[in-house]
């Protein structure tokens, strides 16, 4: 099939170490409108390769959107122009022949540059080893099918639990506000009836933990909403808020 | 030739795993904490061993090259996992489960383990839920289920198309809650590229520190791989990017057997290829032929838009050729029967795809029934292809999955290496020659959760391991070895990127080593993968240094191992005289084209030694079916 390409000037962010200065680097690449944006990434490396030149470090992994891993910031938005996508789901067919195209990394206070386009994002699993879980071991547990749960509450859960945690909400928070990830698993977890031991702890500790890594406080912009790649609402910040302040009302962790 | 024993535990199926329990020696809680266990692998299996060693009281290390141990590509998984709960009513057991998938697995697999496998399958569940699983549910809050390719009962759990997502998480939200508890030690950004070996015994491991290239050296008791499979051997698969060999490679050449290499899952439906800049290819989830229906024109080189071929000009051909399971056909057969009429010029627009229609299911049910059920897959197809399957039919192909084959393991998951366990996909234990859907799934979470902790606490009362210092010279000869061979890669500065280098091999692997395997082309292939590979070694070009983040070092360090694992593949393939399961040997077929079995004489694991570089030899495990009788496998 004779394709049709298209022209871009690609300008990405360099930075050769976490410490080091960086800046935008000019590429040009003529790419097959079929192709990802990280293919298109996957190009200009090969041919930097082949002038013995170092490729650009971007991470990615499944490429379906899933696992969270890719995450670059296009054109000023997280996971680039078209909504409710990861960057590996982006197309060039979204792009014109002749468009200049800007890549950056993620920024946040709480996620550190390693090199070029990868950032550090450990911060959101030092939030979940806080509470995001529910303590049950393996084997002591009732048949699936012992605990009725509504579909309506099961479906709200998963919109929730869907979540990637890619840290695009946080990029996109001119605060670099972790709450749309949080709420998202401390509303997973609250609305099912296996969460209700620990509803009061989780939110608590969860909560203390982001705060102490550096991210900051919610905007109320919805920026994040907007980014998220799965479309994670923000109705769950606002059950998030409702959870923290009854779990300060009626703690379970009654001081001495 | 080595005797390989699978210790099978004596007495009835359906007891031996039973008795196998009570045997088994314990570890005293008080002293669990005193033995070190190593996890390579944070994906369904290492998760949920970590998650659960670790409840247990032993001191776990986990190593994911991820940043993340949520990263893992068991996240991909869309469609969903079997259980034999029989919440439907429809017949289903332990023993149907068992059943189906040693037939799916066409009479390669090991009874004891697979019947082993149904019989947790239900424990899965329960555990999930617990965990918070959102899985589908039906109005009455009851679990829901859906079909599957090579079962005709509704078993297979799903939420969603998100199934192996939400699982990953269910299983890192137990392994982040060990880890808050401070028995489990995560270490991201790492890769394993050797194990260490003691007196023969498994004794710890090396890994490259990704962010600043230090060679570490860990040392434990005992050594879990759950590092997944090797499907990206072919380039182009569905696997994720950083899928790799390295980990079970290097192990195999340290004396863990390799078994049944060849028997590598070709799925059929996945999005076919856009052009030569194709990094990876997307899987269309199975559960999307429960109302899907396959076909192609009639006609050679038809041109026309699908929906202006009239119906009677279309070919239904997994419904016309199997009757009985139509389009939920195993994914070998359908992903065969669409090679051959693509080959056949009938594929899309001559093209290599063929369609898979909605628009009778959508007339049937409604457009609202069909969103609910497949609208995150409609909108993935879309944003990647820019055409509505609403409308349209989706244009699918087959392409690389999974890899039924890996390292050799006994009825403990343990490997041919006292001290070395293989978990998931890794290991080679339960899918025979062909993996039904659903069923990866249920394998990791089934060794993870319910067999490994157990065998593992026998090996380690029972062997009573010592655990090595890392002064021990065996630690510093290994990593040693790797840094020289880093220095080396580095050194070459050839012409070609890793990755010219790779499609090179993944061309050969799908043409040669691919949906079909005659015993020229296999020839040609073994020469062709060792030419390669000289290749390599002269003409690369590593570019940056090893002392920081380099993805290109990364890359050439797994090219190295498929391009070795690549050859063993097409040895194994040309040694094995017979079809079966997903390997299609050309001359073994039936006057109608399906798989010709040679039960007489292939009914055995092959697990394979190593010697030197493109030098093994041949062990077999010969497969004694006790319970199920040898059967031709039909789906009509």
């Amino acid at each position: 099939m004779a394709e049709k390409k298209i022209n871009l000037l690609v300008k990405v962010w360099r930075q050769p170490s976490t410490t080091s200065v960086g800046s935008f680097v000019d590429y040009k690449i003529s790419v097959s409108p079929d192709s990802s944006f990280l293919e298109m990434l996957d190009e200009i490396n090969n041919d930097l390769e082949k002038k013995n030149l170092e490729p650009i470090a971007f991470e990615s992994d499944c490429r379906e959107g899933i696992c969270g891993t890719c995450g670059l910031v296009i054109n000023g938005q997280p996971h680039g122009p078209i909504p409710k996508i990861a960057t590996c789901q982006l197309h060039m067919r979204n792009f014109k022949d002749g468009d200049t195209v800007w890549v950056e990394p993620f920024r946040a206070k709480a996620f550190q540059v390693m090199k070029d386009l990868i950032v550090e994002r450990s911060g959101l699993d030092k939030i979940i080893a806080a509470g995001g879980y529910i303590s049950v071991n393996t084997g002591s547990i009732p048949d699936a099918n012992a605990i009725p749960i509504s579909k309506e509450r099961s479906s709200i859960a998963m919109d929730a639990a869907a979540c990637i945690g890619c840290g695009a909400c946080v990029a996109a928070c001119k605060n670099a506000s972790a709450m749309l990830f949080v709420s998202a698993k401390v509303s997973q977890l609250a609305l099912l009836p296996q969460g209700q031991p620990e509803r009061t702890r989780r939110v608590q500790n969860m909560v203390k933990v982001m705060d102490e890594l550096g991210f900051g406080s919610c905007s109320n912009t919805y920026a994040c909403e907007a980014e998220c790649p799965k479309g994670i609402s923000v109705k769950n910040i606002a059950r998030l808020n409702r959870e923290f302040i009854l779990a300060n009302v009626k703690s379970d962790n009654i001081e001495a | 030739m080595a005797k390989l024993d699978p210790k099978i535990p004596a007495g009835p199926l359906q007891e031996k795993w039973v008795n196998h329990k009570f045997n088994m020696k314990l570890v005293n809680p008080a002293n669990k904490r005193k033995y070190d266990i190593i996890i390579v692998g944070s994906g369904l299996a290492g998760a949920s061993a970590a998650a659960s060693l670790g409840e247990l009281g032993y001191k776990v290390k986990v190593f994911t090259y991820n940043d993340s141990p949520r990263r893992a590509h068991s996240i991909s998984a869309q469609g969903g996992i079997n259980a034999a709960k029989n919440y439907q009513n429809d017949g289903d057991s332990i023993y149907r489960l068992f059943y189906d998938t040693i037939k799916g697995g066409d009479f390669r697999a090991r009874e004891a383990n697979v019947y082993r496998l149904a019989e947790v399958s239900n424990s899965i569940i329960d555990q999930c839920v617990a965990q918070g699983v959102p899985f589908a549910r039906e109005y009455g809050g009851m679990l829901d289920n859906r079909s599957f390719g090579g079962a005709q009962v509704s078993r297979t759990f799903y939420a969603r198309g998100q199934t192996g997502q939400q699982l990953l998480l269910g299983a890192y939200s137990s392994l982040m809650r060990q880890v808050h508890l401070g028995n489990v030690e995560l270490f991201t950004r790492r890769e394993m590229i050797d194990l260490v070996t003691i007196d023969g015994q498994a004794k710890g491991i090396v890994v490259r520190n990704m962010v600043d290239g230090a060679i570490e050296k860990y040392s434990a008791h005992a050594v879990v791989l759950a590092t997944g499979g090797y499907a990206n051997v072919f380039f182009l698969s569905t696997n994720a990017m950083n899928c790799n060999t390295t980990a079970i490679w290097r192990a195999h050449k340290k004396g863990a057997f390799f078994a049944n290499p060849c028997f590598t899952q070709i799925h059929p439906t996945c999005l076919p290829i856009h052009g030569e800049g194709q990094s990876k290819l997307t899987l269309m989830s199975e559960s999307l032929r429960n109302d899907g229906r396959i076909w192609v024109s009639k006609l050679k080189k038809d041109m026309r838009e699908p929906n202006d071929i009239p119906e009677e000009e279309r070919d239904y051909y997994l419904e016309r050729k199997y009757p009985s399971f139509g389009n939920l056909s195993p994914r070998d057969i359908s992903s065969r029967s669409a090679k051959e009429v693509v080959d056949e010029g009938r594929g899309a627009k001559g093209g290599d795809a063929v369609y898979l229609d909605f628009k009778d299911a959508i007339n049937r049910l409604g457009k609202h029934v069909i969103e609910e059920r497949y609208g995150n897959l409609f909108e993935i197809y879309e944003t990647i292809t820019g055409e509505n399957p609403y409308n349209v039919p989706m244009k699918i192909y087959p392409a690389p999955h999974y890899t039924m084959g890996g390292l050799w393991v006994d009825y403990n998951l343990m490997s041919t290496i006292p001290g070395l366990f293989v978990l998931g996909e890794a290991n080679f234990s339960d899918h025979g020659a062909n993996r039904l859907g659903a069923s990866a799934l249920m394998q990791g979470l089934a060794d993870g959760y319910f067999v490994a902790p157990y065998t593992i606490g026998d090996y380690l009362a029972s062997a009573k391991p010592k655990k090595e210092s890392l002064d021990h010279p065996a630690f510093d000869t290994v990593k040693k070895e790797n840094e020289e061979l880093i220095g080396k890669l580095l050194s070459i500065k050839g012409k070609q990127t890793v990755d010219d280098i790779h499609k090179k091999l993944g061309r050969i692997m799908w043409n040669k080593v691919g949906m079909g395997r005659n015993e020229k082309g296999l020839k040609e292939a073994i020469k062709e993968i060792a030419d390669l590979r000289v290749e390599f070694w002269k003409d690369v070009n590593v570019v940056g240094t090893d002392k920081d983040i380099n993805q290109c070092l990364e890359r050439a360090g797994r090219l190295i191992d498929y391009l070795e694992l690549g050859e063993l593949m097409a040895r194994d393939a040309l040694e094995r005289n017979e079809s079966c399961g997903g390997h299609f040997r050309e001359e073994y077929q039936t006057p109608e084209g399906e798989a010709l079995r040679n039960d007489e004489e292939y009914a055995f694991v092959s697990a394979w030694e190593y010697k030197n570089l493109g030098s093994w030899e041949l062990n077999k495990e010969p497969l004694i079916y006790e319970n199920v009788q040898l059967a031709t496998r039909s789906y009509k």
